[in-house]
């Protein structure tokens, strides 16, 4: 199992997808709150279409998608907030629209299977050595800026109004999410997946909400499950030669299935003793 | 004291192209304890939204007294659906209330936690403090967010609704939690109700409306004028 750590791509996929994993539980606490648990999903596909666009070009993936989704998030958070368009019909606009628009321009190269394939499903192999430094820069930048932020941006998501109306800067703190997200999709999709990385949002802070009731055990425990299960699933997708993001969903899946199973247990318990 | 904290004039207020009230005008003096009252869908909410700077008027202004800013402004909305299910315990939501002290710190003071604990004393929901906001009573839950908004401040609160399917009992403990901190501590209340008849036993002024302001003036006078008689007397149905 150490022999696995002494490849560089290993090493690269092991320091980023920590990183990652920690930045994706923290906001997904505050997204699946927001009821927005789907953004993750929209922001991938618009981040598929713009590295399809990139590929084509030969330009780099990253400089290029993040911007693009950056713009795309603060976007939908503005299209869903204006009440014209509903946020869930929003995102699916945005995410089919971007994938069609993806695939489109893909498709206008040759060699298309192998680059759809990895960004669809994403690849441990994507992240090079230049790809590193960025990715640790962003996703430390985002870690510092939501422990910053942390007791206002939970003052936005659990009460908009109420901290509208005592003079905190509601739309700022929307934005920063928005903008955070979008950063943290993008470096996560290349190996998770465009298609998987909204479980990176969701799973550890459903899992995590099945046994915590204070805000901070919540965010805490999201972040140690993500962590924990994307090291395992790292693990696994080595010793199996499975798809990386798809063996990181898995082991998400089945602490879900734990933490469910023992929040109904501890229930049961409870009423017993009452 | 003579200088209102709160004037209003020539207020219209609506959603898009339909005015609900058209020509509010109206003081809010220290020390007053302002109810709002009028028939479902009066406009009542949406007033008391543009007092507490969450919606524009569609005219006329609002005004607040000198060395009063927004940060003087307590709110207790109503609920949303987000809070049902949301994890956070009784502290961490009451201590988010010290957020608009308009210091760029990313923890907590020690004076923010010991004015978190205060007011949860003072609203006897000290000893939940750890317990989970969403597992509360609908009545736990008002004294909870009436503790957020003291943090956020002492001088003004603004209260949309505090009683909505809350039992009678749990009911009049929050009026008189209400009437209390207004007559000790001389807070501005101004209040959203349906339930007129109680709210004219603890509220020294009233505001009725219904288009524009039907009454506007002390309780007392409310009482005897003839739109006061035809609400309280004949409303049944809204108490």
């Amino acid at each position: 199992m150490l022999e696995m750590l002494s490849y560089p791509f290993i090493q690269r996929a092991l320091v980023v997808g920590t990183l990652v994993s920690l930045c994706s539980a923290l906001l997904g606490v505050n997204l699946v709150l927001k009821r927005y648990s789907m953004i993750g999903d929209g922001l991938s596909h618009v981040a598929f279409s713009s590295m399809a666009v990139a590929t084509v070009m030969n330009w780099a993936p990253l400089t290029v998608a993040i911007p693009v989704v950056v713009v795309a998030s603060v976007l939908l958070l503005r299209l869903s907030g204006s009440g014209k368009i509903k946020g869930d019909a929003a995102i699916a606009l945005v995410s089919t629209g971007a994938l069609a628009v993806g695939i489109f321009i893909i498709s206008m190269r040759s060699g298309i299977n192998t680059d759809i394939n990895n960004y669809m499903f994403g690849s441990v192999l994507a992240i090079s050595r230049s790809d590193v430094a960025l990715s640790v820069g962003l996703s430390l930048a985002v870690l510092a800026l939501y422990v910053v932020f942390y007791h206002r941006i939970f003052a936005v998501t659990f009460d908009e109004p109420f901290a509208r109306a005592t003079g905190i800067r509601v739309d700022f703190y929307n934005m920063l999410i928005a903008v955070l997200t979008a950063v943290t999709i993008v470096l996560g999709m290349r190996m998770i997946g465009a298609l998987l990385i909204s479980s990176l949002i969701i799973f550890p802070a459903m899992s995590a909400m099945r046994f915590f009731k204070r805000f901070a055990g919540v965010v805490v425990c999201a972040a140690v499950i993500s962590v924990v299960c994307f090291i395992a699933g790292l693990t696994v997708s080595y010793e199996f030669s499975a798809p990386t993001g798809a063996s990181v969903v898995i082991m998400n899946m089945a602490v879900f299935a734990v933490f469910c199973g023992a929040a109904f247990i501890r229930g049961k318990v409870k009423k017993n003793q009452e | 004291m003579k200088q209102p904290l709160i004037s209003c004039k020539g207020l219209s207020i609506g959603y898009e192209n339909m005015t609900v009230l058209e020509d509010v005008g109206f003081d809010v003096k220290k020390g007053d304890y302002l109810c709002v009252v009028g028939e479902n869908g009066a406009g009542k909410s949406t007033l008391i939204k543009c007092l507490a700077g969450l919606k524009k008027p569609m005219s006329g202004s609002i005004s607040l007294a000198k060395g009063i800013t927004r940060r003087d402004v307590g709110y207790l909305p109503q609920q949303t659906s987000i809070q049902r299910d949301f994890p956070a315990s009784v502290r961490e939501v009451v201590t988010s209330g010290c957020l608009n002290s308009g210091r760029w710190l990313p923890f907590y003071t020690k004076e923010d936690k010991d004015k978190a604990t205060r007011y949860m004393q003072e609203l006897g929901i000290a000893d939940m403090a750890e317990h989970s906001y969403r597992e509360l009573s609908g009545g736990q839950q008002q004294r909870v967010l009436l503790a957020r908004a003291l943090c956020a401040s002492s001088k003004i609160l603004i209260l949309d609704e505090p009683v909505t399917g809350l039992d009678p009992i749990v009911t009049g403990e929050i009026y008189s939690i209400i009437k209390e901190l207004n007559s000790k501590y001389r807070i501005t209340v101004i209040m959203v109700s349906h339930d007129v008849k109680t709210a004219v036993k603890s509220a020294n002024k009233i505001l009725h409306v219904k288009n524009t302001v039907q009454f506007f003036g002390r309780t007392e006078d409310y009482l005897k004028s003839a739109v006061g008689k035809a609400f309280v007397g004949g409303g049944e149905s809204h108490a």
